[in-house]
């Protein structure tokens, strides 16, 4: 055999060797689409207009405590918008005092000045807004892998997409509704105090200070699946929150049977102010709210000193376990709300897989016969091409860990329909050079020769392609650009340079050929 | 040897203006069934709203299904069978409702519709955002997509072949949305992709027949033969590429058509009408427009000369 045979042949046996290598073993190294092997993705819009605000009502707070400690009294302080305070002064005269204390804000400007009715306005920079909204995905992305973590999922994904959107796709994951709801959750845990001097009645009736609001209580009925809403005046100050918190744990519910609690521990420093707080409030109620909802309102007996409390609430052990999960991981800073959501089942997943499976055989099957059938030996030796295609290709996803989904399994299908092209691009051009009187040997040599330029021009074109469906789709059809891709790279390896040497393998060696078999 | 044609030597491009006219007729009737219907119908993908897909352990009627979300008020959602007996899909509009609210609402109302034991296997929702996004990158990538390829042509070979191969591309792509909306299906994610994939395959075709032209005018061309003649015979030397390719793309897409499982089926059969029409394009299309354009040009030119001549 020449040498420059054996090369070739060298070459080949390396491509084989190592897509084996790359490929075994199929199960771990293949990587199936959420759309395979079932599971949740997830795109979730960060609503960071609210942490701006939530910032911007610190903020006032702070302001309105600041000018109290100077004696510098308030007509009105009240946010505008998200990102704006307005501050009239009970006494215009302090107008000079007032200012130095806001000259510490320094992430404010002040705008609309009125002095003579001591009104003026407080306006967050631009600058400050943009890098608190960053903030807010960026801690919500944080927050939530750490509650994904603890969730226990196999390979999540969880990037930032654009610059307010979260993606989220979880692998394999049976109970959806139970991962959307511990990912969506803000988990904003609050102590409040209860309103005790205004009724149920005359809020609801909508007489109530301004620093109280109605919250409620929702209560399912195990039997009948009815949900009860119990409306509680709850002040607005929240004394404590869940950012204080050091440990969260369920327990079962000693009190009522069946039911699960979730005890938690605050900080040394949350741990002195829940201390304060039930010495000073005794005999008052304290709300423990989580976004939003009421969870119970227990009446403070004595002070609790070593910082424990119980969050009840009728909770399975699922929902109490997922809801210290939320607590310990601390909650989002905003809210966020789901744009798109697509879950697949796992069995529907293993539906798609097989179907998928069967139409490739089954593609790959017809072009076999229909190669062998037609062009006899050369057919034979472009169906051997086309098996290493197909070998080549599965390695390559391995390789570079791209992920096969539903339709990449179409691009396979159709790669293999497309990779035969190839071959009959060659072997017409090779009957072409016999018709008009060739010789075997020169035939074939001038058919490879002259199909390669019009071989890079196909490929190009469909190149082209793959690559817009790769920048433009998403999840899916990402999938079937990579396959495509994937494909036409093999395709030209497959197709020309191994079918070219098992030609000259056949017909090199022989020292005299009478006929090509095509 | 087995041959499909041998020496093929068909009048593909003199008979062009009935070829314009069957593809003007084709668009036509497409146009006409996208309009009528009032545009195309887009899947949840593009339009945004939630999907579930529900397997029954009894094949159930669709009657029932709908008595028992009529009790949730989602009476008027779509109901389908989808593939097999016991499959359904429901779709619903975009509402203030969240889709985990909506799925455990349906789930709760068939619990106590009695349609008997069944299991959620698919859930999609799309919101407005999404959808909206969705839309105008489909547009830009089938956009980008043409431009490309006209560059690529046009860069390859010459700016006419290249607008003609984009003109043919652009037709295969109208055939194919007529034939969607005249079967009824809708435009779906894979769909797009599917489309995607025809722009490439069928400018493929159209490439083989140039560089084939091309090729031959670099070598000897006989006395005396015209244009047309050399694009026909470029044509019916590649014929028998063109047609054993489109042949063995064509199962394939059949096979996944039939066998591939209902979720690709859309995918599918855009395939499978872009491979005919695609295969098409390229010979009655494509070169055909080359031709037409280029005697257009000399025409004038040789008006041009007389009128100087004149002069």
């Amino acid at each position: 055999m020449p040498k420059h045979l054996r090369v070739r042949l060298g070459l080949v046996l390396i491509v084989v060797a190592a897509s084996v290598w790359y490929l075994y073993p199929p199960q771990k190294t293949i990587n199936l689409g959420l759309d395979l092997q079932g599971g949740i993705h997830l795109m979730l819009g960060v609503e960071a207009d609210k942490h701006v605000a939530s910032q911007t009502d610190r903020a006032a707070e702070d302001l309105k405590g600041a000018l109290e400690r100077k004696g510098i009294g308030l007509k009105r302080i009240a946010r505008e918008g998200n990102a704006a305070i307005q501050v009239e002064l009970a006494n215009p005269q302090s107008w000079n005092d007032a200012l130095t204390v806001v000259s510490e804000f320094g992430a404010f400007e002040r705008r609309d000045d009125d002095q003579a009715a001591g009104r003026f306005k407080l306006v967050m920079s631009e600058r400050r807004i943009s890098q608190l909204r960053d903030d807010a995905v960026r801690q919500g992305l944080e927050t939530i892998r750490n509650r994904v973590d603890q969730f226990g999922v196999s390979e999540p994904t969880i990037t930032r997409q654009g610059s307010e959107r979260i993606l989220i796709q979880l692998p394999g994951v049976q109970d959806p509704a139970r991962a959307k709801a511990l990912i969506g959750k803000t988990a904003l845990l609050e102590f409040r105090l209860l309103d005790e001097r205004t009724s149920v009645e005359q809020a609801l009736a909508g007489q109530m200070p301004e620093t109280s609001e109605i919250l409620y209580r929702r209560e399912v009925d195990k039997q009948t699946k009815a949900e009860r809403k119990i409306p509680y005046v709850v002040q607005k100050r929240s004394l404590l929150t869940g950012a204080e918190l050091t440990r969260a744990e369920v327990q079962a519910d000693p009190n009522s049977m069946g039911n699960w609690q979730v005890a938690i521990e605050f900080t040394a420093t949350g741990a002195r102010i829940f201390g304060e707080v039930t010495e000073q409030n005794v005999g008052k109620h304290l709300a423990i709210i989580l976004d939003g909802n009421v969870y119970s309102a227990p009446r403070i007996n004595e002070r609790i000193p070593g910082g424990r409390a119980v969050i009840t609430g009728q909770f399975t052990v699922d929902e109490a376990r997922d809801l210290a999960i939320v607590l310990r991981a601390g909650a989002l800073p905003a809210p966020v709300v789901i744009l798109e959501e697509r879950t697949v089942g796992p069995s529907l997943g293993a539906d798609s897989v097989r179907q998928g499976l069967i139409a490739i055989a089954a593609s790959a099957a017809i072009v076999f016969v229909f190669m062998l059938f037609y062009y006899r030996l050369s057919g034979l030796i472009a169906d051997i091409g086309l098996g290493l295609n197909l070998l080549m290709l599965v390695a390559c996803m391995a390789a570079f860990s791209a992920t096969l989904t539903l339709p990449g399994i179409a691009g396979i299908a159709l790669t293999i329909g497309m990779a035969v092209d190839t071959n009959i691009l060659i072997f017409e051009r090779i009957r072409e050079e016999l018709r008009v009187g060739k010789t075997p040997r020169a035939a074939i040599d001038a058919g490879f020769r002259r199909a390669f330029t019009i071989i890079v021009d196909t490929h190009a074109t469909v190149l082209v392609t793959a690559i817009i469906l790769y920048q433009f789709g998403t999840g899916p059809v990402r999938g079937f650009a990579v396959s495509l891709f994937v494909g036409l790279a093999a395709s030209l390896f497959s197709a020309y340079f191994f079918s070219r040497l098992l030609f000259d393998l056949v017909y090199g060696l022989r020292g005299k050929v009478a006929k090509v078999s095509i | 040897m087995i041959e499909l044609f041998h020496s093929p030597s068909f009048n593909f491009i003199g008979r062009r203006r009935w070829a314009y006219a069957i593809s003007v007729l084709f668009i036509a009737v497409g146009l006409v069934s996208i309009v009528t219907k009032g545009g195309l119908r887009y899947d949840i993908d593009f339009a945004g709203g939630t999907l579930i897909q529900i397997r029954f352990a009894e094949p159930p009627t669709i009657a029932k299904i709908r008595a028992s979300l009529a009790t949730i008020r989602l009476g008027d959602s779509i109901i389908q069978q989808f593939g097999d007996v016991r499959e359904f899909i429901i779709r619903m509009p975009l509402t203030a409702t969240s889709s985990e609210e909506v799925s455990r609402r349906i789930e709760s109302a068939l619990a106590g519709g009695g349609v008997g034991k069944f299991e959620i296997r698919r859930v999609e929702f799309v919101g407005p955002q999404v959808g909206r996004d969705l839309q105008l990158q489909a547009v830009y990538a089938v956009l980008t997509g043409l431009v490309c390829i006209t560059l690529y042509i046009a860069f390859r070979f010459d700016l006419k072949g290249g607008v003609a191969a984009t003109v043919a591309v652009f037709h295969d792509v109208l055939v194919s949305l007529g034939a969607l909306s005249l079967t009824d299906r809708e435009f779906s994610l894979t769909v797009l992709a599917g489309l995607l994939t025809i722009i490439g395959y069928s400018v493929n075709d159209t490439i083989v027949a140039y560089d084939r032209l091309r090729e031959n005018r670099g070598k000897f061309i006989p006395k005396g033969q015209t244009f047309e003649q050399q694009m026909n015979t470029a044509i019916n030397q590649t014929l028998s590429r063109t047609v054993l390719t489109a042949l063995t793309v064509f199962f394939s897409t059949a096979i996944l058509l039939f066998f591939g499982g209902k979720v690709l089926e859309d995918m599918a059969f855009t395939l499978f009408i872009g491979v005919i029409t695609g295969t098409y394009s390229t010979i009655y299309i494509a070169g055909a427009l080359v031709v037409d354009w280029t005697n257009y040009v000399e025409g004038r030119l040789r008006r041009g000369k007389k009128a100087v001549a004149k002069a």
